[in-house]
């Protein structure tokens, strides 16, 4: 698979979740796990530019799939700008659901360029927060896709 | 320009937003083993047999210990610590970090196994075999109460105490002989899952020739932690060293001192091998204290006007199956605001705490405060509908102070509010709620006889925040003081390092602090680097809980740059032969009064004591000062949150359509901030109104241990929400600030609890039960159909 645009190969155990390689193999622990039931959204990442929750794909399903994490958002020019918008807008704050949300986010926008408050609301429902309230995390989404990310 | 009050960027992002920022978990280290936890699947028992050997023989197994092991290895100094023995008789079973012959709770740990790796330590926990041979347990208060069956057999009853706070008995005993109107309600606080979204971890790393160990740890508390693991496993204080990384939520749930940790310090010390566990959120459900957990009783006496006479209270608190680091103090922490922002003369109030064979409860945002907020501001809406005035009136005609501004007023339950001004909070918040608008599109719907009602409720709380003044929790048997530790120092090149003990977990405090010392210095924020959260770096602190990080430790920040000021000034004149009392300092550089152009700036002044080549005689190099702050009396922040909710009659739905929240939190340093943690909070509160509720069936099985079926709302359950502040600076501290961590958490359950009910006020319900869900709300009208053949 590509992770980040870098080639990756390895044997796996069949059951290595991919949120597991990625994290305890590739050493990408921005990735985090936040359940164990695929409710919390935490582990989201991108595959072949589709929003998944990698603790409920295995690594084996995913060879030859592009798979995009939170540590491949950010290019040398700085902040992706779903993430400059998340910190205008104080969308977080322990940062734990964070690179979930975001990737939920960024994907959203990629369906829905310009989407309701609403729209976001019901777009964001697989990723659980637990300090923000949502406000300002609806707010950054609102006001990246206005910013015509 | 001022820092201070300035919604400044939080410098704490970029790296949490890019993945950068280390949460326990994502620290690894060679040679670590991977701690399986093997937890009681039942919730009382005594361990008839444990059966290890499928376990051990599997591959990458290094160990597996059962409770009687690990109590023959002698692991442990002494038992988990309860530092709240709220009376000198309170029961307290002691709680070992394993179980030996009786579990007491769902998820208490009976044997752990060690493995080379995250799955395998996992599969090996699996296959260790537990004989129970099962006992009657426990499974909720009115159990423990009736007393049929005892949580421990080391005990004869299940009461664990008795505490009482009536300052004035006979004046209680007349106010309610001489009331008009009494109103009397009985509330249930359910059990709560905090539910911090990074789940509680550890990793223990020995220096095996060295004798010390590093402790990581996903924790509010570093440096109660580091104590705590001395007493519980004799290891020397001086020996142990905790980091809490990144920290992905606390809320409470990672204030404790937990059996899994001591696992983890006592066997990595032990064997010499780094050992690590992070928690599962299912397996959290058993094994992470959980909140609230009481049934209130209040009752209030008012005269013909509806002016309060007196309150009485009655609290009967679970503790769950053992006394955790506060459990038996979270009742206390709420005591002391069951009158509220009310003028009432006479007061009295009494817990009795309970053990159940339930996981522990223990802080969860607000601790005691949510739950007291919540019965005196029910109770009011029901006093108001006894008086037949409206919710707002009734409360105008109770505030403290008579709704205009006080100072240091002494209320009904001994405290001294340190200020407040009620009515004007309460007049904004209606303002902007619209209320009169809301009031007006409700009776067009009653009118109208529309299935979906509209509720709107009030709640004008207040809490304490700033914990705390050493004394006063003395005075109250707590175990330590509640002091905040702070170190400013300038460097050679004119950068200011902060040392702060209080330590965040989300809350931005390298953020807020930099704008502290940017206005106190006279320098850029971005000049400012703020450490914390090692207790190697900052060896002296109290941590960080009830809204105290501020209010405390902000304070302690502000009154060590006086100092450092005060030193600067002292070689500044030196420097610049001018006499001390004649230098001001502004703008980050002295000068004689008068004669601005010639300045020195302090970053000169910290380069000068630095070098020593030309300091006064007897003033020592450096610029560094550090301050120990213990507030003389506590912060009582306040509030009025408006709820409005449409009510389903049909299908018993509520949605949550609209929520204000006017907050008074003194003065406040970073708004963006304040904003962030009001709506948090606010959320979190409403959760408990709405959805959230740990189901225990009779067995004391936990129904719901998931994120499946425990529900911790997503965005799409919640609606924006409007705030403003009034700002009361506070009289507890030269800054003025309150604090503002729990506050939404303290205002919400209560307001979308009266709003509900105010809805369903024409079918002539007057109460219901948390959560109120779909079915509660749909039998409850059902019900009161059926006996009033519909909505009058």
């Amino acid at each position: 698979m590509t992770v980040n645009g870098q080639p990756r190969a390895a044997e796996v155990e069949p059951r290595t979740l991919l949120v597991h390689y990625l994290r305890d193999s590739l050493g990408l622990t921005g990735t985090n796990i936040g359940c164990d039931t695929s409710s919390c959204g935490a582990c989201t990442v991108h595959v072949d530019g589709e929003a998944v929750k990698s603790c409920t794909v295995l690594a084996a399903q995913v060879a030859g799939a592009e798979v995009t994490t939170i540590e491949g958002l950010a290019t040398a020019d700085g902040l992706h700008p779903m993430q400059q918008a998340f910190m205008d807008c104080h969308g977080l704050q322990c940062g734990f659901c964070t690179p979930g949300m975001v990737m939920a986010a960024t994907s959203l926008l990629r369906e829905h360029p310009n989407p309701t408050e609403d729209e976001v609301r019901l777009g964001l429902e697989g990723n659980l927060c637990r300090c923000t309230g949502y406000h300002n995390i609806v707010k950054a989404v609102l006001a990246c896709a206005g910013g015509g990310a | 320009m001022s820092a201070i009050g300035t919604p400044m960027k939080r410098r704490e992002d970029p790296r949490l937003l890019t993945g950068e920022a280390k949460y326990v978990d994502d620290i690894q280290v060679p040679g670590q083993l991977w701690m399986g936890m093997v937890r009681a699947t039942v919730a009382h028992a005594t361990i008839a047999a444990i059966d290890t050997s499928a376990a051990e023989a599997m591959d990458g197994v290094f160990a597996v210990y059962t409770g009687a092991d690990l109590q023959e290895m002698g692991l442990w100094g002494a038992p988990l610590p309860c530092a709240w023995v709220v009376t000198p008789d309170m029961a307290n079973p002691a709680h070992y970090p394993t179980a030996v012959d009786e579990v007491h709770h769902l998820g208490e740990i009976v044997a752990v196994v060690l493995a080379d790796s995250r799955y395998r330590a996992a599969d090996a926990a699996e296959a260790v075999v537990v004989d129970y041979a099962e006992l009657a347990a426990v499974p909720n208060l009115d159990a423990a109460m009736a007393g049929a069956a005892v949580a421990h057999s080391s005990l004869s009853t299940n009461h664990a105490y008795h505490w009482p706070l009536v300052p004035d008995p006979d004046a209680l005993e007349a106010a309610f002989a001489n009331a008009a109107h009494t109103v009397t309600a009985e509330f249930v606080q359910q059990r709560l899952i905090p539910a911090a979204m990074e789940p509680r971890g550890v990793l223990a790393v020995p220096s095996p020739y060295g004798g010390d160990i590093t402790l990581y740890s996903s924790t509010q508390v570093p440096h109660i932690l580091k104590v705590m693991v001395a007493a519980t496993t004799g290891i020397s204080e001086a020996k142990i060293r905790v980091v809490a990384p990144s920290v992905g939520g606390g809320f409470g749930a990672k204030l404790n001192i937990n059996p899994d940790e001591m696992l983890a310090v006592a066997l990595a010390h032990r064997l010499g091998r780094p050992v690590r566990w992070t928690e599962s959120r299912t397996e959290a459900a058993g094994s992470t204290h959980q909140g609230r957990g009481q049934h209130q009783r209040i009752e209030l006496a008012a005269d013909a006007g509806g002016k309060l006479l007196g309150c009485r209270v009655h609290i009967d608190a679970d503790m769950g199956a053992y006394m955790m680091l506060i459990t038996p103090g979270v009742p206390l922490l709420g005591s002391f605001l069951y009158t509220g922002v009310y003028d009432v003369p006479a007061f009295g109030f009494t817990c009795d705490g309970w053990f159940t064979n339930l996981t522990p409860t223990d802080a969860y945002r607000g601790a005691g405060r949510p739950e007291a907020s919540y019965a005196i501001e029910r109770a009011m809406d029901l006093l108001a509908a006894e008086v037949g005035v409206g919710p707002d009136e009734i409360r105008r005609r109770n505030f403290l102070g008579g709704g205009d501004r006080f100072e240091n007023l002494t209320v009904a339950s001994t405290l001294v509010f340190d200020s407040g001004h009620y009515g004007p909070n309460l007049d904004r918040a209606l303002e902007l709620a619209d209320y009169d608008g809301l009031r007006a599109e409700q009776q067009r719907r009653r009118a109208a006889g529309e299935p979906v009602q509209l509720g709107i409720g009030l709640c004008t709380y207040v809490e304490i925040c700033g914990l705390a003044p050493s004394r006063a929790l003395g005075g109250l048997n707590y175990g330590a003081g509640g002091w905040e530790h702070a170190v400013v120092r300038m460097l050679p090149t004119g950068k200011v390092e902060v040392v702060s003990g209080s330590t965040p977990h989300g809350q931005g405090h390298e953020t807020t602090w930099s704008q502290i010392v940017a206005d106190k210095l006279g320098i850029d924020p971005a000049d400012v680097t703020v450490l914390h959260s090692d207790t190697a770096i900052s060896p002296l602190g109290l941590d960080t809980y009830g809204s105290r990080s501020l209010a405390v430790g902000g304070v302690a920040i502000s009154m060590a740059c006086d100092k450092v000021v005060d030193k600067a000034k002292v070689i500044a004149a030196h420097l610049m032969e001018a006499n001390v009392d004649d230098l001001v300092f502004e703008n980050g550089a002295f000068s004689v009064a008068g004669t601005p152009a010639a300045s020195t700036p302090i970053q000169a002044v910290a380069f000068a004591a630095f070098t020593a080549h030309n300091l006064p005689d007897g003033v020592e190099p450096n610029l560094q000062e550090q301050v120990t702050f213990d507030p003389p009396n506590f912060a009582f922040p306040f509030g009025t949150h408006v709820a409005v909710v449409e009510v389903d009659t049909e299908t018993g739905g509520v949605r949550l359509v609209g929520y204000t929240a006017v907050d008074d939190c003194g003065t406040q340093i970073n708004p963006l901030i304040v904003e962030g943690q009001v709506h948090g909070g606010i959320v979190q509160g409403v959760a408990q109104a709405l959805w959230e509720g740990v189901h225990y069936d009779e067995d004391g099985i936990i129904k719901n241990p998931s994120l499946m079926d425990y529900l911790v709302p997503s965005a799409a359950e919640v609606p924006s929400i409007r705030t403003d502040s009034t700002v009361t600076p506070s009289t507890s501290n030269p800054l003025g600030v309150k604090g503002v961590g729990e506050a939404g958490t303290i205002g919400s359950a209560a307001a979308v609890m009266n709003a509900i009910c105010d809805a369903l006020s024409p079918f002539g319900i007057a109460d219901l039960p948390m959560p109120a869900s779909p079915q509660t709300v749909w039998r409850a009208v059902e019900s009161a159909r059926a006996t009033t053949g519909g909505a009058s």
